[in-house]
């Protein structure tokens, strides 16, 4: 009974107090863990080149950045992510409603779809480079096999779980066709929608920067691999360190907030926790 | 007096914005019969099932769970299709689902990722009616069913009784020719029951719809129905049919109400121990 699993909300998970002692905490550790890096860096245990510092990483990324390779890539492969997700959630959401409702589709295709999703996706690169070359399309193919099936497998477990109750209610009251996919069932199976798009959007990311490893032009994964080329492990941190922060900066500003709107809307948990 | 006069202006506001209301239709059940069929075995809910629901007749369904009322409302919303029979609503086989009936469930059945107003205009939004005249209407019926200012809130955020009343006025919005209604006053206190019944009442009577209620309350069926048809344990059959011949509006203390009710308890309870006495 949907309605009424809703009255019972989880218990209150931290006051704002504790949250700012969270913040302190979490401060310190990471300000311990530099210093810690630093003094083992200076030690002259290994050569500066093969392990840097941070004060040395920072160097190199500002170096980077005003030379203005790290904008540039940053721009290449974000715009490589943006194609492939776009392309994954163009075939991932028709395609995981379509498993999802019926059944010979989930027969056949559904079994398909979660043997894929088992291949890492860049077990696809070396295929994809025969078939297209060291192009664009042949890195953007990665990142759709990918964040694809993901994406599928998220979509169709929240359409089979959509309540029946919410399908009858919706038929009494009119709705049919389309607008039972797009009013209903949809909106019915976002929070396992939601999982699926995050899960998915790390895969994506993942394959991009593997992928990227393999090609000449600039690009993330691209600074990474001639970081190592020029024997300059600074170079390389510098961009893990970017690849790090771009990877939470999206999940902290697109799919956090998203997910904690549905589960507000959802009666989760309320209000006052967040 | 000043609640009386409340009732009043509510309802007067709905009728409103609804001029020519949908008024009621015809409900024949023809050896309407239900078995659910499991892969190890089968589930008779409901025997032969034969009445006829005049156009406008309010008509109260009682009987102890699990004897088939859902199931019976289902069918007549067009969810379920009978083993065997039919039902004809204005004369036409039900098949499907049709916005002439309209079903209240008895979990309210309210969409979660809509808040309240938008649960109310779900069914005009099928309709295509335009934003401000699914607002109007939508505001309207909230305040008839005493929800004005919880438009925008979550569904989570309601009361059980709260929810069965937006569930009320999502289904009122759609203007059915007969209301279905599942058990949808068991979850209120008895002051917002009674202000429930009367404005039901109240519906009913300016606009003639047709009404199926189930309740398990004996004295509820008697305040609000025309007639009474009276289900044995499972597999449900009609054990009793009372006409209830009272003056409206009814209350639910008076003599004559408590008496039909013991009287009809006591069929119920004949039902039961016959029920018992069967072999399963
Ligand atoms: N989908 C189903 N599959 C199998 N059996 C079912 C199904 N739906 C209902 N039943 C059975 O049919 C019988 C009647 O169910 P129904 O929900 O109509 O009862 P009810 O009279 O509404 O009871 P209550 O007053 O408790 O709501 C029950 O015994 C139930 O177990
Ligand atoms: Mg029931």
């Amino acid at each position: 009974m949907p309605a009424d699993s809703q009255k019972h909300s989880p218990p209150v998970e931290r006051s704002p107090a504790g949250s700012r002692t969270t913040w302190l905490r979490r401060a310190g550790f990471y300000l311990l863990l530099l210093l810690s890096w630093e003094l083992l860096a200076r030690s002259g245990l290994w050569p500066p080149w093969l392990f840097p510092g941070p004060s040395l990483v920072v160097e190199s990324l500002i170096s980077m950045l005003n030379k203005g390779l790290l904008l540039k890539a940053v721009a290449v492969s974000g715009q490589r992510i943006l194609i492939g997700y776009a392309i994954s959630l163009m075939i991932g959401v028709p395609l995981g409603l379509a498993i999802g409702r019926v059944r010979w589709i989930h027969e056949t295709l559904g079994s398909l779809v979660v043997g894929l999703q088992a291949l890492p996706s860049v077990c696809w690169l070396p295929l994809a480079i025969l078939w297209m070359g060291l192009s664009e399309r042949a890195i953007i193919f990665v990142v759709v096999m990918g964040a694809l099936f993901s994406i599928t497998l998220g979509v169709e477990s929240g359409v089979k779980n959509t309540p029946p109750l919410y399908l009858k209610a919706a038929r009494t009251l009119g709705a049919r066709g389309l607008a039972l996919y797009t009013q209903v069932i949809l909106p019915a199976a976002l929070p396992a929608v939601l999982a699926g798009l995050k899960q998915g959007w790390a895969f994506a990311w993942r394959s991009l920067m593997a992928g990227e490893l393999l090609f000449f032009s600039l690009s993330l994964g691209n600074l990474l691999q001639t970081g190592r080329d020029l024997n300059d492990a600074s170079q390389v941190m510098a961009v893990m360190l970017v690849i790090i922060l771009i990877g939470v900066s999206i999940d902290q500003m697109i799919f956090a907030p998203a997910e904690r709107q549905v589960r507000i809307r959802w009666g989760l948990y309320t209000r006052e926790t967040d | 007096m000043i609640l009386v006069l409340a009732d009043w202006l509510d309802c007067s506001a709905m009728n409103s914005t609804r001029p020519h209301s949908q008024s009621g239709i015809t409900l024949q059940f023809r050896g309407v019969t239900k078995t659910f069929y499991d892969r190890a075995r089968s589930v008779e809910a409901l025997q032969p099932f034969t009445t006829d629901v005049a156009a406008g007749e309010f008509v109260c369904l009682l009987g102890p769970s699990g004897c088939g009322k859902s199931t019976l409302l289902n069918i007549v919303a067009g969810l379920e299709l009978p083993t065997a029979g039919q039902v004809l609503a204005g004369g036409k086989p039900i098949t499907a689902p049709g916005s002439e009936r309209a079903l209240l469930f008895q979990e309210a059945a309210l969409f979660p990722w809509l808040d309240v107003q938008a649960n109310v205009e779900f069914g005009l939004r099928q309709q295509r009616r335009s934003a401000q005249e699914r607002a109007d209407m939508a505001r309207s019926l909230l305040a008839m069913v005493h929800l004005t200012g919880f438009e925008h809130s979550a569904v989570h955020q309601l009361s059980g009784g709260m929810r069965q009343r937006v569930a009320l006025a999502r289904a009122l919005a759609i203007d059915p020719a007969v209301i279905l209604m599942d058990e949808p006053f068991g979850a209120l206190d008895a002051i917002t029951r009674d202000r429930m019944h009367a404005e039901l009442e109240a519906i009913w009577s300016a606009t003639g719809k047709t009404i199926l209620f189930v309740t398990h309350n004996v004295r509820e069926a008697l305040a609000l129905g025309d007639r009474i048809l009276t289900f044995s344990p499972r597999p449900g059959r009609v054990v009793q049919e009372v006409r209830v011949t009272l003056p409206r509006p009814r209350s639910l203390e008076s003599h004559a109400l408590v008496d039909m009710a013991a009287q009809i308890l006591s069929v119920m309870r004949t039902a039961e121990a016959n029920a018992a006495a069967l072999p399963a």
